[in-house]
């Protein structure tokens, strides 16, 4: 069977020991029964780490992995304080269960929050397995060590394989606290180690929520409304029973079901439905949109998200003001997979296996949903085919839970791209005024930011340059509407990077200094004459900014047409900075290579870590170019990826590089940071080759 | 309904769909051959790409009845044990992150390499139009390189 919560080995040894922190599990059960495999000791001292008497070494991922890398990263983490060969262990994603603690992929937060408590319980095994060895040699622990999966005896130079101490490890308490591992004694931490599923990817093993097939399983394509504000008013499904292979339509979750037992059948018999539909509230356009953003950007905000100085006196004095108005569209998640879930809902139990980034809010809203207890329901995750902040909602499961117990048969819930494109939470458009007072000493004696988006937050009020300049103001205004927003790879960062860091290129070319020259000069006036609260680290910033520009070379040398760009962001505790170079060739441009310098604290896994950077590079670059959403009267205008855009390899950079700022601090996260400063360092770039600056997103540069 | 019977990855394989099914959903649903993808069903992203004698189509538009006796491989048959060059190439360079446009890039660029055995990187950007929304780009590039560098012309002839 493909998708599985988790495999039945698997399960037999949790469950084995889900009563006590420790006991020896016997695979009873196993599937080749026999009396070496009952014999088969079990050692877990922790949910994340299994070894056998064989030797063989199971370690759980708990984090569901959207192409972050975490299912890679997080069991490196045990391996690296367990002491053991990468090469030699086994990962299985874990399934749903408090004892794996917050199972969230969101906020770039799983290495951030989990890279001491996993050490931990790396540790703690290999502290237990040296117990186990001293006692059976009758030495002191301290006499022992371990390494690649084994313990060693320093005086007689004995070892022993961790699959020969499991039985005995078993029987020890576990200690409450133990002594992690040196760092500069790590050696798995900080190298490079492929994806964990690569072999399963390139041969196109079953590892998707969409492979998900099971014995009886019905396919259910769903009529959802064709815009925002309309909801379903009666159907006729005549003509879709007549399809071959559809067994049977339901109403769920305000939406018509077709199950069939194909995806085609489904589809088929969906687009035969006669659907009529009916308004509930007014269809909402982006053109009203922008009239409501324009309006309001120009309007203060009775909460101003920061105050400093007075701006409107300064502005008042009648010296130099600069203005410019930034517009950004909205955007759709569009990962790759598109949206759909596995339900078998029973009497008063249910079983659910399929994309989400938030398995424990998803049983909890499908409990709520279905009124069955959410001890009754187990989750199980596949790889996920992208998240980008589209499975943080619960919808596609619940709506999998409903049409399952409405029909009574286990259903895999399939969108096509086009519900996806019509059924998203949008990444909300916005709109932002920016204005700078400059000085008689050529300095920023002022700058206002007054942004509108649909819904959410339309700025970070203590970003850079806050604390640099003497008069600075946040205003920010979210439109109320039918529209379903949420968030998207680097909330808010994602949007109002562009306006900081384009107004800010602005600024230096307006005052004639160098950008990157100017913002370390901001910087300095951080760090010796603060005004307010100053909301990133000073140095961690300056330590990217620097380091991208002797990558890049910044300014020198560069062949006649090739034309710099530099922007910087601070988010999700990690600091990014990026120099983007586009090429004019006889008036065709490309961006052709991006520098970037990363400061994420120390790095767990090199190659997954530059994969996410180059990754959200790429991804913004993309959007940055091509993308958006617009509305007509509710309905999403770009509805496949026809219109809506993406890049492909003719308009993706040549090279993309990445480097690190070396450091010994906690990691943090990486796989929002890198996006929100690529679109302005093009558009910076832009600028350069041009003389023109680009103001809205996309860009569109071949419409120009 | 009707009935097929397809060559694919070179066993002989028989189906009863409808003759409008996209190949696409006959691999996935009736062969449960699930490595080809979905992704847009419009051929635009090219994660449903598998080769019909030797040429890269998106089966997501390629209905089931023109099949007749194409050779029709998927990733899963490209190679026995998951060692074709180009798969080697992506393990090498680590490219995939989520996979999912993995293996319809793969097949795509398996065709490339056969036209263009030592493509420039003009070639690629003409040649590979699948869509990755995880931002592979560089690294798919540089994979199709070292590709290219493994690859006999013998090999580029699989
Ligand atoms: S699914 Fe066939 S090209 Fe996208
Ligand atoms: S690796 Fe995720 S879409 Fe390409």
């Amino acid at each position: 069977m493909i998708g599985e919560t988790v495999s039945r080995r698997n399960f037999l040894k949790i469950t084995s020991i889900a009563g006590g922190g420790m006991l020896i599990g016997f695979n009873f059960l196993s599937d080749n029964l026999s009396a070496a495999s009952v014999a088969d000791a079990v050692f877990s001292p922790n949910a994340y780490i299994t070894i056998n008497s064989s030797g063989l070494v199971t370690l759980m991922a708990p984090n569901p992995e959207i192409g972050q890398g975490v299912k890679t990263a997080l069991p490196m983490i045990l391996a690296e304080e367990l002491n053991v060969k990468w090469d030699t262990v086994e990962v299985d994603m874990a399934p749903l269960d408090p004892k794996f603690g917050s199972q969230v992929a969101g906020g770039s937060g799983a290495i951030r929050g989990r890279f001491m408590p996993i050490r931990k319980a790396g540790a703690t095994a290999r502290v237990m397995l040296i117990s186990a060895a001293a006692q059976q040699w009758g030495v002191a622990e301290t006499d022992c060590y371990a390494e690649d999966g084994f313990v060693i005896n320093k005086a007689s130079g004995k070892k022993l394989g961790y699959g020969e101490l499991a039985a005995k490890a078993a029987t020890l308490p576990v200690p409450a606290d133990v002594a992690l591992k040196d760092p500069k004694d790590f050696k798995i931490i900080g190298t490079r180690v492929h994806n964990i599923d690569n072999k399963k990817i390139i041969t196109g093993q079953p590892l998707y929520g969409m492979d998900t097939r099971r014995p009886g399983m019905l396919y259910a394509m769903v009529a959802r409304p064709p815009a925002f504000g309309k909801a379903i008013k009666s159907f006729d499904d005549t003509e879709t029973r007549k399809v071959a292979g559809v067994k049977n339509v339901v109403m769920a979750h305000g939406v018509v079901a077709v199950l069939a037992t194909s995806t085609w059948a489904a589809k088929k018999g969906r687009d035969a439905l006669v659907t009529v539909w009916e308004d509930k509230s007014p269809g909402e356009s982006t053109a009203d949109h922008d009239a409501q953003y324009t309006s309001l950007i120009i309007t203060k905000s009775d909460r101003p998200g920061r105050v400093d100085g007075d701006v409107d006196a300064v502005f008042a004095k009648g010296g130099k003001v600069i203005e410019a108005v930034y517009e950004l569209p909205n955007l759709a998640h569009s990962a790759m997979e598109p949206l759909n879930f596995f339900a078998d809902v029973k009497e008063n139990s249910a079983e659910l296996y399929g994309p989400t980034q938030i398995p424990a809010r998803m049983r909890q809203e499908v409990a709520k949903a279905l009124n069955i207890p959410e001890a009754n329901i187990t989750l199980g995750m596949p790889r996920q085919g992208g998240g980008f902040g589209r499975k943080l909602q619960a919808d596609n499961g619940v709506e999998a839970a409903l049409i399952s117990q409405a029909a009574k048969a286990p259903v895999q819930m399939m969108w096509t791209r086009e519900d996806d494109m019509q059924g998203d939470y949008y990444r909300a458009g916005a709109m932002y005024k920016m204005k700078a007072a400059i000085s008689a000493d050529n300095q920023i004696e002022a700058w206002h930011l007054n942004g509108a988006s649909l819904g959410g937050g339309s700025a970070m009020a203590d970003s850079f340059p806050a604390a640099s300049v003497p008069n600075f103001r946040v205003d920010t205004h979210s439109l109320h509407s039918n529209i379903q927003t949420g968030p998207w790879r680097a909330p808010t960062s994602n949007i109002v990077t562009f306006a900081d860091e384009s107004f800010m290129d602005e600024l230096a070319h307006e005052m004639k200094k160098d950008p990157i020259a100017f913002r370390l000069e901001l910087l300095d006036k951080a760090a010796n004459t603060p005004v307010g609260k100053v909301g990133y680290d000073i140095n961690k910033y300056r330590s990217v900014v620097e380091l991208v520009a002797k990558m890049s070379n910044w300014g020198k040398g560069l062949p006649k047409n090739v034309y710099q760009g530099f922007a910087a962001r601070f988010s999700f505790s990690t600091y990014a900075a990026h120099v983007a170079e586009v090429t004019n060739t006889n008036g065709v441009l490309r961006v052709t290579k991006i520098y970037s310098a990363i400061n994420c604290g120390r790095v767990v896994n090199l190659s997954g870590a530059e994969n996410q950077v180059q990754g959200a590079i790429l991804d913004g670059l993309s959007h940055a170019l091509f993308s958006k959403i617009t509305f007509d009267k509710g309905a999403v205008n770009e509805k496949n990826f026809n219109t809506y855009k993406f890049m492909r390899q003719k308009d993706a950079p040549i090279e993309v590089l990445v480097q690190f700022v070396p450091t010994e601090d906690a990691p943090t996260g990486l796989g929002e940071p890198a996006l929100p400063p690529i679109a302005p360092a093009v558009a910076n770039a832009i600028f350069a080759a041009t003389g023109k600056r680009y103001r809205k997103l996309p860009f569109e540069l071949g419409k120009a | 309904m009707a009935k097929y019977t397809l060559s694919v990855n070179n066993k002989a394989m028989s189906v009863e769909a409808d003759e409008d099914t996209p190949l696409l959903w006959v691999l996935r649903d009736h062969l449960n051959l699930v490595g080809t993808k979905y992704g847009c069903g419009i051929a635009q992203c090219g994660a449903c790409t598998v080769h019909i004698n030797g040429a890269a189509v998106r089966s997501c538009q390629y209905p089931v009845a023109a099949v007749g006796a194409g050779k029709v491989l998927t990733i899963e048959g490209l190679s026995p044990t998951g060692t074709h060059p180009v798969q080697l190439a992506w393990e090498e360079m680590d490219v995939p992150q989520c996979g999912y446009c993995q293996g319809g890039q793969i097949m795509a660029a398996v065709a490339l390499l056969k036209t263009h055995p030592n493509p420039t990187d003009d070639d690629i950007d003409k040649l590979m139009t699948n869509i990755c929304r995880c931002g592979t780009h560089y690294r798919i590039r540089k994979a199709i390189h070292l590709a290219a560098g493994k690859m006999t012309p013998k090999a580029a002839k699989v």
